[in-house]
């Protein structure tokens, strides 16, 4: 009662504060139930600056037979001379004799954001007369990246950024056709769809009209179910109802049938990127035309993250838990270690070790 | 068959061009970092009275401790140092944050205190062990990231310094966590005294060689208010705070104050204490540094020291058994081998293949 009197400009009020001390039952805090705010949204700017400097990466392989137009393309994706056709010296159009990798890397920027884009090309993939196991060097590839990556990461003493050099995208050129998936390409996807994103293309699509290309793609859906192939974006990884909405609308319109150019004509007084004929000009990012927008904007303007994403958590991580199954069944099923006195040692291991290795098999099968 | 090409830098002009649209990315990475949200987690440590929950609940505008009984001194006599955690969610623009705050009642309150520490070092250590073992896991969709990510430790006012308790539980915690001195209950310093004890509190540190938490060095092309604001913050440490749940009105507003027959402490002005100082540095500006130097420092740190001491048990295990070093697993194909050799010589598959075997037995 003493201290009213004293003064009476400062009122000293009892303020329960708004909010809750335990988060299990009750809700969340608005920010607008606060007396003034915390300011947490700045954290997303510091991600933001973080990553800006960091800079990102990006791997994308180009599969396909020689003259389907992979370097093109990847050129126009990306705007610059990406591919490896434009920065070899002595390039030779011909065909190799096996199947080789090959990747070129180049840093790109654009509106300060850092890139390194890496293009791998896979020459010699479907031009033999026998292709039988073309796809195993691919394969090999694929699982190599992972293979480095899982050392840097179990390695004693980690660097803070793993250099990530694995395939993210790869991007699988089907020839317009028209008909249905060739034996190739089924046995391809098949087994690269296990262990990568693949998203194929129609590839030199300004030989089909708009209704050859619908039903092309149809049969194409077609077959790809019929086989159990998964491209990308693939239904078990919707992570919400939001993400399967948009991804649906995608899934709908795969393969796209793309062209590629990197040459500029004049179409109603603005450059256009396209391919002049005798009977018209194909205007590359003219989704009149063809649907090359709708790959660039699906590879690059707003699932490049999401395709890092998949590969990093399902992909990578598939592959983790098989080679850590892997050594345990190989370490525990032991080379023998060999005595001193030439003889080899008892083949039973201490029950410590093989129990360990039931719990961590069960473990396994438990999360697949 | 592999061979790494040209590796050029290009920048592509988009003048007459359309551009690509990789800027998007930061905003793909946006976009799921927000669906996803943060997490923190905080401890705070310091005697009891020197005001650490009133300033926790200042600095996040929680009400956490609503229901907490306080001890009395016969209760005291038998209290030993706990680990208390309470978990806020926290919403604010569409941004979550799930904020820990992990609380050390009992720290430095035994007259006793020898070692009073243990419970909190070894509770840091459960945090990074724990998410060692999922991170080393099979399954690791969704790991609950627990470690704590900085530790507020209170000096109280009234002494001429550091004193030997905050020494010993500075150094014991130095290599574990990020540690923020703070002065507590600055409202009992003059501006001079403030800053005598801050300039000894910062002699002391450097002279008893704790480390504790540096701001990261700012980059040359950032701009100069950025700077200037990075060189007062790092003028200004260790920060003196003071904290408030109460609201008063001061100079026509509504605060977060104190009120004392001689004035109004406000908290939230920059002249009275460094609590905006704290909060900005803390939330606003490096709470995604502080988690970074956790997971690549500290962290990193731990699991090294846990691999080397499994890796030097495992092989005097096997010694007592069989005279011979561990011989490596016999590797799946010639063409993996030889891409390993390629790397770091046969040391690196044995470290390799004795880091797997020692992860089996950690199960």
């Amino acid at each position: 009662m003493e201290e009213r009197e004293v003064e009476e400009r400062v009122v000293e009020i009892e303020h329960p504060l708004p909010c809750l001390s335990e988060s299990d039952t009750q809700g969340i805090i608005k920010g607008r139930d606060l007396f003034g705010y915390v300011g947490i949204e700045a954290v997303l700017d510091q991600m933001r600056r973080k990553t800006m400097k960091a800079g990102f990466e990006f791997n994308i392989m180009v599969v396909g037979q020689s003259g389907l137009g992979k370097s093109t393309l990847v050129n126009t994706l990306f705007k610059s001379k990406v591919s490896r056709k434009s920065c070899t010296p002595n390039y030779e159009e011909k065909i190799s004799k096996t199947v080789h990798l090959q990747s070129v890397s180049h840093v790109i920027e654009e509106k300060g954001v850092k890139m390194k884009l890496t293009v791998i090309d896979t020459p010699g993939f479907g031009d033999q007369i026998n292709n039988e196991n073309c796809w195993e060097p691919i394969v090999k590839y694929v699982n190599e990246q992972y293979e480095k990556y899982l050392k840097e990461e179990l390695n004693v003493n980690r660097k803070r950024r793993i250099p990530d050099t694995r395939v993210h995208c790869c991007v699988y050129f089907l020839p317009a056709t028209g008909h249905w998936l060739r034996p190739i390409d089924v046995e391809f996807m098949r087994r690269l769809g296990k262990i990568v994103s693949i998203v194929p293309v129609i590839a030199k699509a300004d030989t089909l009209t708009l209704e050859e290309r619908l039903e092309f793609k149809q049969r194409i859906r077609q077959d790809l179910q019929a086989n159990g192939i998964r491209v990308y974006p693939q239904k078990e990884y919707d992570e919400d109802a939001e993400d399967r909405i948009l991804n649906d609308k995608i899934r709908e319109n795969i393969p796209f049938a793309v062209v590629g150019t990197d040459k500029e004509h004049q179409v109603n007084g603005n450059k256009v990127l396209g391919r002049k004929t005798k009977w018209g000009i194909i205007e590359v990012e003219n989704v009149a035309h063809c649907e090359f927008a709708h790959l660039r904007d699906l590879l690059i303007r707003s699932h490049l993250q999401d395709l890092k994403d998949v590969t990093h958590n399902i992909h990578y991580e598939a592959y983790r838990v098989k080679r850590l199954n892997e050594s345990n069944a190989n370490g525990l099923a032991l080379s023998p270690l060999i005595l001193e006195n030439g003889t080899l040692e008892k083949s039973d291991r201490k029950p410590i070790l093989t129990d360990v290795c039931r719990t961590v098999t069960g473990q396994a099968y438990g999360c697949m | 068959y592999l061979k790494d090409l040209n590796y050029t830098i290009l920048t592509c002009d988009f003048q007459d061009k359309q551009y690509v649209g990789f800027a998007t990315l930061p905003n793909q990475v946006h976009r799921k970092s927000v669906k996803k949200g943060f997490d923190f987690t905080l401890m705070v440590a310091g005697e009891s009275g020197l005001g650490k929950s009133t300033l926790v609940n200042s600095l996040f505008l929680t009400d956490l401790y609503k229901d907490r009984k306080l001890l009395n001194a016969e209760e005291r006599i038998n209290q030993t140092v706990e680990i208390t955690k309470h978990t806020v969610d926290i919403e604010e623009k569409g941004v979550k944050l799930k904020l820990t705050i992990v609380d050390t009642p009992g720290f430095g309150d035994a007259v006793n205190n020898n070692e009073c520490w243990r419970p909190i070092t070894d509770y840091i250590d459960q945090q990074f062990e724990q998410y060692f073992r999922d991170e080393s896991g099979l399954n690791r969709k969704n790991i609950l990231d627990n470690r704590v990510h900085c530790c507020l430790y209170f000096i109280p006012p009234f002494g001429h310094g550091l004193r030997p308790v905050d020494v010993e539980f500075m150094k014991a915690l130095h290599e574990k966590v990020n540690i923020i001195p703070l002065i507590s209950k600055a409202d009992c310093l003059t501006p001079n005294e403030v800053k005598k004890l801050k300039d000894r509190v910062r002699d002391e540190i450097e002279r008893f060689g704790i480390k504790v938490y540096q701001f990261p060095e700012c980059d040359s092309d950032e701009e100069e208010e950025f700077k200037q604001m990075d060189k007062e913050l790092k003028e200004c440490t260790p920060f003196a705070v003071i904290g408030s749940n109460t609201v008063v009105e001061a100079r026509g507003q509504r605060v977060r104050g104190r009120l004392y027959p001689w004035g109004i402490v406000e908290v939230e002005n920059q002249s009275h204490c460094d609590f905006v100082k704290l909060r900005n540095m803390l939330i606003r500006s490096h709470m995604h540094d502080l988690k970074d130097v956790t997971c690549d420092v500290h962290y990193e740190n731990y699991r090294a020291h846990c691999i080397q001491e499994m890796t030097s048990k495992l092989a005097q295990d096997n010694r007592t058994d069989s005279p011979l070093p561990l011989l490596p697993l016999p590797t799946p194909d010639v063409e993996t081998e030889r891409l390993i050799k390629m790397k770091d010589e046969e040391m690196c598959a044995i470290d390799f293949y004795i880091v797997i075997r020692t992860l089996v037995l950690f199960y």
